[in-house]
């Protein structure tokens, strides 16, 4: 189990969701979020030395579909909900690019 | 070095939107890849089965069993927030792939890991005030290569990107198209340096984005010489101090950019993907995968070099492609001599190639006729030069390159009593020549080739060579 939960753990977390949290909300969270962790920690308790580690809840593997194209939406369905629209593409406030593909 | 290859699927990785670079904008969007909330992604097979067999010519260990994680980031093109890709189990790792260089010879670069994921969509800002979204590449299917810090220079980097290109294409799994961004390489680049017994590292500079062969070797040189000048005005530059720094790439001004340093480095927070479930390979259909790769271009290349003799450059040229590669070995099992097509393979195939702009297969002439070709030429029915002229005739018909010779006067004439008039008539017309050849040592060699020329000129390009040869020096001994 890593740390546990404090404001400054709170405000990062915030940060990387891209949240604006008040004073007043980031000690609301990390309590909240504590007493979530503190919940879940009771697993912890159980023995799990000699357990495989589960990466999914569903036994179920090899779900795979053939290479087939299918049908898209069209621009204007596509774009339907977009905050702000330019043409056929979404637009949005200038931002710096390069990032990680 | 990080490279992503975009594979040649028809769909995309996980929904069935048509990979079509250069649509219309937003025109190949559905549900799953614009990560429209209640939307499930399914995995494409034949991603998968593209992702293995690279894995596996590559030397890897694929993994029997593999699972799909989130890497979650906020951008504009990154409509769900993470990107579906493999964390902790990839599709393949420990792998090794071979490389020549020029100075060192033969390089052998580890690979840690090759794994699939889904490539993001288009920012596009440029000269505008705002950015305009494009989301038709996002969920494109990418394979993510990474090696070891195996390669040591510039040149091993560019030795090792065209070897790898060499191979996606050979395998099928990539048309690696590098202008369209089908092969996209990242080289992380430090220096050590030692100075009064102490190692000194610079910081890592991860170059974004290089699609050129020639900017993946101008970017690692000029980095290499940018680390060494700041380290020596400022010891402290060091990876220690600084980590690890993003730079993208000017190739106009042939510079790096800093983009972005530690402090900004990202926490993905990676996580199982629960809309995915794991894939297990079994070891049989593994095996089968494996035995179908069949032999890959860096064997066939050596099997040229040994067991024909080629040099390793011609053998290189030959193994390009696997198209012309099989032209050529097909055309051997035709009967043509292995030097013999070497050569013609090299001196006006590939000519004929390279005006038309395809590969040496995409002429479109058959094995049968390239080794008939090779056989006349082997066999001395037709010189190496009417050879050529032939072959040019033999593009966008079916007419056999016996027909040819034969129409074109291109059947050498091995007659003696024809090719001694020519060597006469040569004689008597040329006294000068004659004169040098028999009693000016200096000159002799130029007279002899000066007299055999104008042989095969009155011969219309139609005698033997080494008739001629025979010929002229015995007329010239007399």
């Amino acid at each position: 189990m890593a740390a546990p939960i404090d404001e400054p753990a709170v405000r990062h977390i915030a940060k990387l969701a891209r949240l604006q949290l008040s004073e007043d909300e980031v000690r609301r969270y990390t309590a909240q979020l504590a007493d979530i962790l503190g919940y879940v920690q009771q697993l912890a308790a159980v023995d799990t030395a000699n357990i495989e580690p589960t990466s999914h809840a569903l036994p179920v593997t090899n779900v795979l579909r053939e290479d087939v194209p299918g049908p898209t939406l069209t621009p204007d369905q596509a774009l339907a909900n977009a905050p702000q629209r330019e043409g056929n593409f979404f637009g949005l406030p200038k931002v710096l690019d390069q990032e990680d593909a | 070095m990080e490279i992503h290859v975009q594979l040649a699927t028809r769909s995309k990785m996980f929904c069935a939107c048509l990979v079509e670079p250069g649509a219309p904008p937003n025109e190949r969007v559905c549900p799953v890849c614009l990560g429209m909330p209640g939307s499930l992604p399914v995995i494409n097979r034949r991603a998968v089965e593209f992702a293995v067999r690279m894995a596996l010519a590559l030397n890897c260990t694929v993994a029997r069993f593999t699972k799909w994680d989130r890497k979650s980031y906020f951008y504009p093109d990154l409509p769900k927030n993470y990107q579906i890709s493999q964390y902790d189990l990839p599709i393949g790792a420990g792998g090794h792939f071979r490389i020549s260089t020029k100075e060192g010879g033969d390089r052998t670069i580890r690979i840690r890991r090759a794994h699939l994921e889904e490539d993001a969509g288009k920012n596009l800002h440029e000269g505008l005030d705002h950015t305009r979204v494009d989301l038709n590449r996002a969920g494109t299917p990418l394979l993510e290569i990474v090696t070891e810090p195996d390669l040591a220079s510039a040149d091993e980097a560019y030795a090792f990107a065209t070897e790898l290109q060499r191979l996606v294409v050979w395998l099928g799994v990539s048309e690696a198209n590098m202008q369209k961004g089908q092969m996209r390489f990242e080289p992380n680049v430090n220096v050590s340096i030692t100075e009064g017994g102490r190692e000194f590292r610079t910081p890592i500079a991860e170059v974004k984005n290089l699609n050129s062969f020639r900017s993946v070797r101008n970017a690692v040189a000029y980095e290499v010489d940018r680390q060494r000048a700041q380290w020596k005005a400022d010891h402290g530059y060091t990876l220690d101090q600084h980590g690890k720094m993003n730079f993208g790439w000017d190739d106009v001004r042939g510079v790096t950019e800093f983009q972005r340093g530690k402090e900004e480095a990202h926490d993905y927070r990676y996580f199982p993907d629960p809309d995915l479930v794991p894939v297990l390979f079994e070891p049989d259909w593994l095996s089968e995968q494996a035995a179908s790769l069949g032999e890959l271009p860096q064997a066939r290349q050596a099997r040229l070099r040994e067991s024909i003799g080629l040099s390793e450059a011609d053998a290189a040229t030959i193994t390009a492609d696997r198209a012309t590669s099989e032209l050529f070995d097909t055309a051997i099992a035709a009967g043509a001599d292995g030097k013999v097509l070497g050569k013609q393979f090299i001196n006006f195939w590939s000519a004929q190639a390279n005006a038309k702009g395809v590969s040496i297969a995409g002429l479109g002439v058959s094995a049968t006729r390239i080794a008939e070709l090779a056989k006349l030429t082997a066999e001395g029915i037709v010189s190496a030069s009417a050879a050529a002229q032939i072959a040019e005739k033999m593009l966008g018909n079916e007419e056999s390159p016996t027909a040819i010779a034969n129409r074109e006067g291109l059947v050498q004439v091995r007659d003696e009593s024809a090719t001694q008039a020519w060597v006469d008539q040569a004689i008597a017309a040329n006294a000068q020549a004659v004169a040098d050849a028999q009693s000016n040592p200096k000159k002799k060699q130029a007279a002899i080739g000066f007299l055999r020329g104008q042989v095969m000129k009155l011969s219309g390009g139609k005698a033997d060579p080494k008739l001629v040869g025979e010929l002229l020096e015995k007329k010239l001994s007399e």
